[in-house]
């Protein structure tokens, strides 16, 4: 049978200098000189995610929930085919489901093994969705963190945790404000905050 | 059995530090570095998410707690380089590696807007029968393992092995993680999202009706 360990001295990583910065010049400087990286690819790369894909397109989406109960129904019953119809798609976000917050139920989206996340709607995640203590925390008392966030729910509410342990990513849908009737979208888009679509915060009242 | 990435449930680990809203900036020049770096070298595909969430796990569980994000994933991709022959030891302990042509499948520029876009779908066509349906009460494997190679890769978070919930959705057939990573072939099998109740995993749930779900494959399951 195959075994998989490899003790500590056995880990190529530890070869290279262990300073983070260092560490990361030296892997590049081989990866690029051996011709196994494109720097243009990493400028693109980066390109990406510090400039195009970010949270507001997930909040694209929750907006024309809102305002759509066609586009709503779609979404909750195919999420890719729906967002396909906004031009959202990509890497980490290819299985979505959404998931609707309602009186009833409160969703929450964690990763306990790694710190998955849907890329295509809401960006690289936040350091807090990756930390130890989100992870740790987020199944076992996910009242205590909202706290945190400064989110407590109503009486009767009850709280579903998704933990992202498959290709599936979880989009949630946060309850539309009170008083935000009469919004155009672009109006509705800026209420629905990252972590509300994460399910650690809820959707802005409006202004 | 576990690794020390199964932190689900763990206690003692302090407050959640929330952020400000919006885009999240990638960070100091070195991180940046870090996320092009391996989003990259992975568009080579010399290896599967599954292979590259594996290596992470498999460092030393010092180095994981103390490591940041990005230096998790820096450590990966040096062992998954020397793991895969794409770069020696000897070139890694210098610092430097001798010049060499453009590799096959080097992802270039042009290649990273569609392959972004186009992601790796996850979901196969299989001869493997679904076994179960929503409403079906199941019982999870335990422990939790990876039941072709000790120590393994496997996405049954230890804190939901041997419990008992109900499945709540079908997602088709799905690569199996526990062989991909391992370069087993990708047999893929249903997966559904089991839910369990909060009270039946930690003893006592923070309010009535709370529950966890988890997303998980047809072995991992048995009826209950």
């Amino acid at each position: 049978m195959p075994h998989d360990h490899s003790h500590d001295d056995d880990h190529p990583h530890a070869l290279l200098p262990p300073e983070p910065a260092l560490r990361v010049k030296a892997l590049q400087t081989i990866l690029v000189g051996k011709g196994l990286v494109d720097p243009e690819a990493m400028e693109a790369i980066l390109e990406t995610y510090e400039r195009k894909v970010g949270p507001h397109l997930g909040a694209q989406v929750v907006a024309r929930a809102w305002v759509d109960p066609a586009f709503r129904g779609r979404l909750l019953a195919d999420a890719n085919a729906a967002m396909a119809e906004l031009g959202i798609a990509g890497r980490q976000g290819e299985h979505v489901v959404a998931v609707e917050n309602t009186a009833g139920t409160h969703n929450m989206v964690v990763c306990t093994l790694c710190s998955c996340y849907p890329w295509p709607l809401l960006g690289i995640p936040p350091a807090w969705y990756k930390s130890d203590a989100y992870r740790a925390r987020a199944v076992r008392e996910p009242r205590r963190v909202l706290a945190e966030f400064g989110v407590t729910l109503p009486e009767g509410t009850k709280v579903r945790v998704w933990d992202s342990t498959a290709e599936v990513r979880y989009l949630v849908v946060p309850m539309r404000p009170e008083g935000s009737e009469g919004l155009d979208l672009a109006a509705l888009a800026a209420l629905v905050t990252r972590d509300s679509m994460i399910g650690t915060g809820l959707a802005g009242a409006p202004a | 059995m576990s690794r020390v990435h199964d932190m689900g449930g763990r206690w003692g680990d302090g407050p959640v530090v929330p952020g400000p809203q919006g885009m999240v900036p990638v960070g100091a020049e070195w991180q940046r570095a870090a996320l092009a770096l391996t989003l990259a070298a992975g568009g080579l595909g010399a290896w599967s998410i599954d292979r590259s969430r594996h290596a992470r796990e498999c460092l030393a569980p010092g180095d994981y707690a103390r490591f940041s994000y990005y230096e998790k994933w820096i450590a990966a991709l040096a062992d998954l380089v020397v793991a895969t022959g794409l770069v020696s030891r000897a070139e890694l302990a210098a610092g430097a590696a001798d010049p060499a042509p453009p590799h096959p499948r080097l992802f270039t520029a042009d290649k990273v807007a569609p392959a972004l876009a186009r992601g790796t779908p996850y979901r196969r066509e299989t001869g493997v029968a679904a076994a179960f349906a929503p409403g079906d009460r199941v019982r999870t494997r335990l422990p939790a393992r990876n039941a072709f190679v000790p120590g393994g890769h496997t996405r049954l978070p230890g804190y939901a092995a041997g419990q008992v919930g109900t499945v709540i959705l079908g997602h088709g057939a799905h690569v199996l993680p526990d062989a991909n990573a391992h370069g087993l072939g990708e047999c893929p099998e249903p997966l559904y999202t089991v839910a369990f109740a909060a009270a039946d995993l930690w003893g006592a749930a923070e309010g009535t009706g709370d529950e966890v779900t988890a997303d998980l494959w047809q072995s991992y399951l048995e009826p209950a």
